[in-house]
């Protein structure tokens, strides 16, 4: 438990993607069986208790502690958890830490009445870190900030090589813990776990941003287009074991869409867009968001937000695996599917038809629904392959909406911009009922620019600082004396929830305007008149 | 017999000394001026005559520059008494940092006792804290709650060397406190078997010079200002706390944000500051020594200048005395480090934007 203590904290600490993925792997490298599988349980979620919860903690502190001082340690400290363990009063005992997999164990099967003991001994045998640890498990508050990915990615350096991330992702929905046949393997001991029937994720196909040498050097009729939605990329998973809807990043969200694993009553894999749609109408990315905020959906937001899904692909169908075949041959097997088996809360998404490359970018550009980002051209001959591979799928987004706006606020960023104010709330002007103009914060930005142009502007923003508040820099931002920025988004929506009255979606800098005065900026209004 | 709180009185310049005319640690300049150690919300510059260890007058002169250390300076030795104005005064260590001191009083027929800053765990940069027992002793409480304490420093060592060793490619740079903290952590990486060079920013290095000429070996020192980014992958660099995630640290290949303080125990500190890798490392006492140090010396009354005031006497009235807070204002935290300076010269900063 020591080192899953040490584990947690690190991670909960540690910006960088690399830095996590060799923190996990040192663990699962260094770690016994079982409890580096049940830390890994813990990581990506796959446990949960419940019979001990935060009464519990609390009990345990008021009978060990004093009321003042423990409420004075908990002012300061500001979580439950935390404040127990670090003044939880030690007491000289010869018992060694527990370790991960009897704490995992003991809290399955202890009965409720007796845990406060049991927990109460761990927690004298523990130093303060694995107490924390022990607490946070107990709460299911992990919160580590390590992607189920990350964890994957660790896992496959284990071996050296010979198995990816991906391949650990087509077993891991097959797998329970302790996953011994899946260390096993991937420390090249044992064989590939086999999934059979059960309803496993299988890496989807991604595409690359289609830039202008790509376009210049594109054939055309070799490729098939289709709308780019606007929603989250989905994978539904229909076997006769079971039925999940994976997000794309391999996480189970069958939970929160009911509605759509309800039609999941046939034998296949397919890929596509999960979208809300009203009247055949999609809806702004926002409204999916009110259901993506949620586990489990209540009965109003199923009718307020109604999903459905855009099937773009299909990948297997009754056990047959068909991603070695052409797309325009999926694609077939996937229009027959849907006209045979017409399943509930799904349609097919339509192939964009267009004589030459002119004539559909003429398309994309008439095409300013805020639902739809651009087109995706696929490669009629491309298999169904893993991950990004060049030259086979193409997203041609639309011209980003510009805005010029004016830095208001700045930030510094995580990680390697940490010492760098790279975080930019923006503003556009707007009219006063006496006729002048205030800025209205509207959004902020956090990609876009070079690495020169961070350097600039950490420089400009330091020295033209006019207010802190902790963390955040207001800057100059006269009519005069400012810096203006040219936002680049992809769509424009009203909103309740922003002091503007606008949200916007993917806010980016499209390039510094150190030509224009912040009195030049774009006015609020403008924006507001073209929406729809 | 006359309690202590008829002639030791909370002035606005700071603790005052009535029949023997001294002030201790006061915040203002003053004429006559008793300083417990060196840190700069101790030792302030200006005084008139000023008396401490013959190490704390070494480095207030280091950090303030010659002749801003006080008109005239004497020298005392821990345990020698001196009688001004009738109090018989004398010094005895505190284990805060090097050359702090305790103050200890006697005045018609009682005795008070000043901690200064104090801690009670070894240090191999300081002679420890010797407690005496005395009718008022006045304490700070820095880290007075109770979920501040220290687990052994030498494991906290062994973390930074294991977190070293798993990214040999990329610089651990600590923040820590110019005077004490950085010196003393020295120490315990070179006990932990680290004998190879450790890189200091610029603020550091006139402190660790210090100690080494006053018997304290550090090892081999190097400027980081001047080490190639390349030298420095798999360094160990330390530099003050207000460096280590802004513009300075940038020189450095891929850093490991750590930081060596008691603040660190609280994980939300920790992830505020950006700090990747917590050292829970103090020069205070943590709770435990506190209420240890009130049964030790054993004063009937407790007064506590700074820090969590309500909680200590809260404990203090548990062991049966009487608690009092003292509310003097201008001692801070050293270990915030907010006193540190930027960049060591105009010319490095200058460097670092580039």
């Amino acid at each position: 438990m020591i080192a899953f203590a040490e584990l947690l904290e690190r991670l909960t600490l540690t910006p960088g993607r690399l830095a996590k993925v060799a923190l996990l792997r040192r663990f699962f490298e260094t770690e016994p069986d079982p409890d580096r599988g049940i830390g890994l349980a813990a990581l990506t979620g796959e446990l949960a208790f419940d019979a001990a919860k935060p009464g519990l903690i609390r009990a345990l502190a008021e009978a060990r502690t004093d009321p003042v001082l423990f409420a004075w340690s908990y002012d300061y400290v500001g979580d439950l958890a935390e404040t127990v363990a670090l003044m939880w009063p030690e007491r000289r005992t010869n018992a060694q830490p527990p370790l991960l997999a009897e704490v995992v164990e003991a809290l399955a099967v202890t009965p409720k009445a007796e845990l406060p003991h049991l927990v109460a001994g761990w927690l004298d045998a523990s130093p303060a870190p694995v107490r924390l640890a022990i607490l946070k498990l107990i709460t299911g508050a992990l919160r580590v900030g390590a992607s189920v990915r990350l964890a994957k990615v660790a896992l496959a350096e284990l071996s050296g090589g010979t198995i990816a991330a991906d391949d650990i992702e087509e077993v891991w929905h097959g797998l329970s813990p302790p996953y011994d046949p899946l260390f096993a393997w991937v420390e090249g001991r044992g064989e590939r776990p086999d999934p059979a029937d059960a309803p496993v994720f299988r890496p989807p196909m991604l595409a690359h941003p289609l830039e202008a040498p790509d376009l210049a050097a594109l054939d055309y009729p070799a490729f098939a287009a289709e709308w780019k939605w606007d929603g989250i990329r989905v994978q539904l998973v229909s076997t006769p074991a079971g039925h999940r809807l994976y997000s794309r990043g391999a996480d189970d969200i069958s939970a929160a869409f009911p509605e759509i694993v309800e039609h999941m009553s046939f034998d296949a894999v397919l890929d596509g867009e999960l979208l809300v749609v009203r009247d055949g109408v999609v809806a702004p990315f926002a409204d999916l968001q009110q259901r993506l905020n949620r586990k489990l959906p209540t009965a109003r937001m199923l009718t307020q937000f109604p999903v459905l899904v855009r099937l773009y692909d299909v990948l297997f169908e009754n056990g047959v695996d068909l991603r070695p075949l052409a797309f325009i041959e999926r694609r077939a097997r996937l229009e027959a599917f849907v006209a045979r088996v017409q399943p509930g809360r799904m349609d097919l998404s339509e192939l964009v038809e267009a004589p030459d490359l002119p004539a559909l970018s003429a398309l994309r550009d008439g095409a300013r629904a805020a639902s739809i980002e651009g087109l995706m051209l696929k490669r009629r001959d491309s298999p169904y392959l893993p991950g990004r591979p060049k030259g086979m799928w193409w997203k041609w987004k639309r011209d980003p909406l510009t805005v010029d706006a004016v830095l208001m606020y700045a930030q510094r960023g995580h990680g390697k911009r940490s010492s760098y104010y790279s975080d930019y709330t923006f503003g556009l002007w707007r009219e006063l009922a006496n006729g002048d103009e205030e800025l209205v914060p509207v959004g902020k930005a956090y990609s876009g620019f070079t690495d020169a142009e961070l350097v600039m502007l950490d420089r400009w923003i330091r020295n033209n600082t006019t207010q802190r508040f902790g963390p955040v820099r207001e800057v100059e931002h006269g009519t005069a004396k400012g810096i203006v920025l040219e936002i680049a988004f992809d769509a424009a929506q009203r909103s309740a929830r922003h002091k503007s009255g606008v949200a916007l979606r993917f806010p980016r800098v499209g390039r510094l305007r150190l030509d224009k005065k912040p009195e030049e900026a774009d006015r609020l209004d403008t924006l507001m008149r073209s929406l729809p | 017999m006359r309690h202590p709180d008829t002639w030791l009185k909370v002035r606005p310049d700071g603790l005052w000394c009535e029949p023997g005319g001294f002030f201790i640690d006061p915040v203002n300049p003053v004429e006559r001026a008793v300083i417990t150690h060196a840190h700069a919300d101790h030792a302030r510059p200006g005084h008139g005559a000023v008396l401490a260890s013959a190490e704390t007058l070494a480095i207030m002169e280091v950090r303030m520059g010659a002749g801003r250390a006080g008109r005239t300076q004497q020298a005392l030795p821990y345990g020698e008494v001196l009688t001004l104005g009738g109090v018989r005064v004398w010094l005895q260590p505190a284990g805060h940092v090097l050359g702090s001191a305790q103050v200890a009083m006697e005045w018609d027929g009682s005795r008070a006792v000043v901690s200064g800053d104090y801690k009670r765990v070894p240090d191999p940069t300081c002679l420890p804290f010797e407690p005496i027992p005395c009718d008022v002793f006045v304490t700070e409480a820095t880290f007075g709650l109770p979920v501040f304490r220290h687990p052994p420093p030498a494991d906290e060592v062994a973390r930074l060397l294991a977190s070293v060793s798993l990214f040999p490619e990329r610089t651990h740079v600590v923040g820590c406190y110019a005077l004490g903290k950085c010196q003393r952590l020295i120490r315990l990486i070179r006990e932990a078997g680290w004998d190879g060079p450790l890189y200091l920013h610029g603020a550091l290095l006139p402190v660790c010079r210090a100690y080494e000429a006053l018997g304290i070996p550090l090892g081999d020192l190097r400027p980081a200002t001047v080490a190639a980014k390349a030298e420095l992958a798999g360094a160990i660099v330390l530099a003050p706390p207000s460096a280590i995630a802004d513009r300075w640290a940038r020189r450095l290949a891929d850093p490991v944000v750590c930081l060596a303080s008691g603040w660190m125990r609280v994980r939300q500190r920790a992830k505020a500051k950006g700090v990747e890798l917590p050292l829970v490392i103090s020069d205070h006492c943590d709770w435990d020594e506190l209420c240890r140090t009130l049964v030790d010396v054993d004063a009937p009354e407790v007064w506590v200048t700074h820090g969590r005031e309500e909680a200590l006497i809260h404990a203090a009235e548990a062991q049966g005395r009487r608690g009092r807070p003292l509310r003097l204002v201008g001692y801070g935290d050293e270990e915030e480090g907010e006193d540190a300076p930027p960049a060591e010269s105009p010319n490095v900063a200058a460097d670092a934007t580039a």
